[in-house]
C-alpha cells in the first residue's frame, strides 16, 4: 500500500468480494429488473470501496476491483472503469483510513472553510489536496456543496458530517481521530441539526404522542 | 407566520421519532387506502388543483407533470424516479427529510407512483448522504413489514415497490436525465430532450422524476384538500416551502414557510438577522447557487415566490437563501461558484466544457483585478454564449450567477482592476 502521493502507490495483484460485500451483492443486482444488471454498477463500486475499507484501512477502489465488477455484472470492464473515474466519490487510489472531505464551496466559504482547511492542514501535516499522510491516517480532499449548508462549514470524515466548524474544532477532531477516538458527528457547535441556535423557534406548539 | 397546525414537515429538526411510530403518531399512513380508492384521476386532479410547483428548482406544476404519464399502462412498466440528489450549493432541505420524516417521502412516493401507474420507484441519493440513506432505507424496510408496501400496498390492492439507489458525488446527477443515465450505471450525462422522461426515461419506460419535497408534500395535500394547501403562499405560488438560510446571518437553519414570506422577514425573524445589522446586508442569492444575486436594495421589499423572484431577474431555484454581509468580496463568492460548475460540467458539450473552464478563469482574474475594463463585457458575452447552448441547464446555471454579478456589482469589479493597476500592472492576454 502506498503511503505517499497517489503517483506512486501499487495496484493489488487481486480483488474478491468476501462473504459480506457478497451478501450484499446479491440484496443490490435484486433491486434491477431482470437484464438491467448495469444500474448495480454504482452500488457494486460502492461495495468495494467499503469492503477496501474494512480490509486495509483504506477505502479505495483497484482496478482489479473494477474487473470483478464487470465479471459478476457481465458487462465490459470500460464501462466500470468510466463510471469509477466518473464519479468523484470512488477513490481510484489508495486514501487514509481517515478521509477528510473538506467543502469550501460558497456557503461554506462564506462561514470560514478557509481556517478550517487552515487547521486542517497544521494538525495533519498535509500540504496539498489527495496526499496520504505517511502513517495512513490521514487525506485531504476539497469537495463541493455538501449539502448542508445551514450547518457550514463542514468537514466530511469517512461518512460522517461534522458541522459547525472552525478552526479549534477542528484541530481538536483531527487530534481525537489520531488517538483513535471518533467524536460523535453533526454541529460541533451543539445545536438541534439544522435548527437555528438556541433552538427551534418554529413546531413548538405541537406535541406528539410519545412514540414506541 | 405560518402556524404549526399548518406545517408539513413537522419533525424538520429531529426533535421527534423519525421511525414508523413517530410518523404515525404525526399523522403519517393515516387513511392511505382511501386516498388510493379515490383512483389515479382524482389524485392527480387534486395535485393541480392545490397549485404545488416542483420543489427542485424549476417550478413546474407537480400535478401536470403527473399527467403527463401515459393514462395506459402498455408492455413498458411506469416508473416514478425520485431525485434526492440534492447537491445545489445553500441547498440542505432534502436531507431533512430523508433523515428526519422519511415516512413522508416513502408514503408520498406510493401515492405518486399509483397516480402514475407505477410499481416501482426509485430513490436516488446524493452518495454524500450515508446517513440519511440509512434512515430512508430502514424506513422503506419498517414500510414493507407494515405492508404497507409492497404486494397490495396498505391494502389498497396495488403493488408497489420502492428502492434507494446511491450516487457517489456528481452534481450533475440532479438534472433528470443525467440521474436516469446513473440509474442505468453509466456516468452521468444528460440526454436530449425529446423524448422527454416521460415518454422515454428509465430502461426506455415512462418516467417521471420529482424532487424529494415535492413528493413528501403530496400525502399531506391529498389528506387536507388541495383548497387548503392553495390558501396558503400566493397566487400561482401556492402552499410552504424548506427554506434554507445560510452564510452572513447570526443564526443559520432550515425552515418552513410560506411563499410569498418576503426576504428580510425571513431572515429577520427565522436566522437572527443579518450579522450586524441589515444594513450591513451587501447581497443575497435566493434560490441556490444557480440564480443571479440580489442587492440589497432589491432585498429590502423582495418576496420569496417564484413570480416574484422572476421579475426581478432571478428566481426561487431550491430557495436555498445564502446571505452575504459588506465584510464579503462578492468577485470572489461568484468565481468560487464558477469553480463549482467548472468542476461539475460533465464535458458532454462544447460550450459548457470549455465554457465554465474559461469563465472560472477570467473570474479568477477578476478577483485579483487582473483584468480590462472591457473585460467585463467579454465576459458577458462569453456567459451568453454558453446559456442555453447546451443539452442541460448545468451551462445556464454556470453563466446566470456572473450575470448577477455584474449587473449589480459592475462598479466593485471596475475598482479591483483600478486597484491593480495602480499596483502597476500592465495588460494580461486575455485567454
Amino acid at each position: 500500500m502506498a503511503e505517499t502521493a497517489p503517483a506512486d502507490f501499487v495496484q493489488p495483484d487481486s480483488f474478491a468480494f468476501d462473504a459480506e460485500s457478497q451478501a450484499e451483492i446479491a440484496k443490490t443486482i435484486a433491486k434491477y429488473p431482470p437484464g438491467k444488471q448495469a444500474s448495480a454498477v454504482l452500488p457494486l463500486l460502492w461495495i468495494a470501496q467499503r469492503q477496501m475499507g474494512r480490509q486495509t484501512d483504506s477505502a479505495w477502489v483497484p482496478t482489479k476491483a473494477m474487473d470483478e465488477i464487470a465479471r459478476v455484472l457481465d458487462i465490459a470492464p470500460i464501462r466500470v472503469y468510466e463510471v469509477a473515474t466518473f464519479y468523484l466519490m470512488f477513490n481510484t487510489a489508495p486514501v487514509g483510513k481517515f478521509h477528510l472531505q473538506l467543502c469550501t464551496t460558497t456557503p461554506c466559504w462564506l462561514r470560514g472553510s478557509d481556517q478550517v482547511v487552515a487547521a486542517c492542514r497544521e494538525a495533519t501535516g498535509l500540504k496539498g489536496w489527495k496526499e496520504n499522510s505517511p502513517d495512513g491516517l490521514f487525506t485531504m480532499t476539497e469537495v463541493e456543496c455538501l449539502g448542508a449548508c445551514v450547518n457550514a462549514p463542514i468537514l466530511q470524515v469517512n461518512d460522517d458530517f461534522y458541522e459547525d466548524m472552525d478552526a479549534e474544532k477542528t484541530k481538536a477532531l483531527i487530534e481525537a481521530l489520531r488517538r483513535g477516538e471518533i467524536p460523535k458527528p453533526g454541529s460541533m457547535a451543539g445545536r438541534q441539526t439544522s435548527a437555528p441556535e438556541g433552538g427551534p423557534i418554529t413546531l413548538t406548539t405541537l406535541s406528539f404522542e410519545k412514540a414506541q | 407566520m405560518l402556524s404549526d397546525q399548518d406545517r408539513i414537515f413537522t419533525n424538520l429538526y429531529g426533535v421527534h421519532d423519525w421511525r414508523l411510530a413517530g410518523a404515525r403518531a404525526r399523522g403519517d399512513w393515516d387513511g392511505t387506502k382511501e386516498i388510493i380508492a379515490r383512483g389515479r384521476d382524482a389524485i392527480i386532479e387534486e395535485m393541480k388543483a392545490s397549485g404545488l410547483r416542483g420543489r427542485g428548482g424549476a417550478g413546474f406544476p407537480t400535478g401536470m407533470k403527473w399527467s403527463f404519464m401515459p393514462k395506459e399502462i402498455g408492455a413498458r412498466p411506469h416508473y416514478l424516479v425520485v431525485n434526492a440528489d440534492e447537491s445545489e450549493p445553500g441547498t440542505c432541505k432534502d436531507r431533512d427529510i430523508l433523515r428526519h420524516d422519511p415516512h413522508k417521502l416513502v408514503e408520498g412516493c406510493l401515492l405518486a407512483s399509483f397516480a402514475m401507474g407505477a410499481h416501482a420507484c426509485y430513490i436516488y441519493v446524493r452518495g454524500e448522504f450515508t446517513n440519511e440513506a440509512k434512515h430512508l432505507q430502514h424506513a422503506i424496510d419498517e414500510a414493507y413489514a407494515a405492508g404497507l408496501i409492497g404486494k397490495n400496498a396498505s391494502g389498497s390492492g396495488w403493488d408497489f415497490d420502492c428502492y434507494v439507489h446511491r450516487g457517489a458525488g456528481a452534481y450533475i446527477c440532479g438534472e433528470e436525465t443525467a440521474l436516469i443515465e446513473s440509474l442505468e450505471g453509466k456516468k452521468g450525462m444528460p440526454r436530449l430532450k425529446p423524448p422527454f422522461p416521460a415518454a422515454v426515461g428509465l430502461y426506455g419506460c415512462p418516467t417521471t422524476v420529482n424532487n424529494v419535497e415535492s413528493i413528501a408534500v403530496a400525502p399531506t395535500i391529498l389528506r387536507r384538500g388541495a383548497a387548503w394547501f392553495s390558501a396558503l403562499g400566493r397566487p400561482k405560488n401556492a402552499g410552504t416551502k424548506l427554506f434554507c438560510i445560510s452564510g452572513h446571518v447570526n443564526k443559520p437553519c432550515n425552515v418552513e414557510e410560506e411563499l410569498g414570506i418576503p426576504l428580510k422577514e425571513l431572515i429577520e425573524k427565522y436566522a437572527g438577522g443579518v450579522r450586524g445589522g441589515w444594513d450591513n446586508l451587501l447581497a443575497v442569492i435566493p434560490g441556490g447557487a444557480s440564480v443571479p444575486l440580489l442587492p440589497k436594495a432589491t432585498c429590502d421589499t423582495i418576496l420569496m415566490d417564484f413570480d416574484s423572484l422572476r421579475e426581478v431577474r432571478s428566481g426561487l431555484g431550491t430557495a436555498a437563501v445564502i446571505v452575504m454581509d459588506k465584510s464579503t468580496d462578492v468577485i470572489r463568492a461568484i468565481a468560487r461558484l464558477s469553480a463549482f460548475y467548472k468542476h461539475e460540467s460533465c464535458g458532454q458539450c462544447t460550450p459548457c466544457r470549455e465554457g465554465t473552464g474559461w469563465m472560472m478563469r477570467v473570474m479568477n482574474r477578476m478577483v485579483q483585478g487582473r483584468a480590462e475594463p472591457d473585460e467585463i463585457d467579454t465576459l458577458e458575452q462569453v456567459t451568453r454564449q454558453v446559456e442555453g447552448h447546451t443539452i442541460c441547464a448545468l451551462g445556464d446555471a454556470a453563466a446566470w450567477p456572473i450575470q448577477g454579478l455584474i449587473r449589480h456589482f459592475r462598479p466593485v469589479m471596475l475598482e479591483r482592476i483600478e486597484q491593480y493597476k495602480s499596483r502597476g500592472a500592465t495588460r494580461m492576454a486575455a485567454e
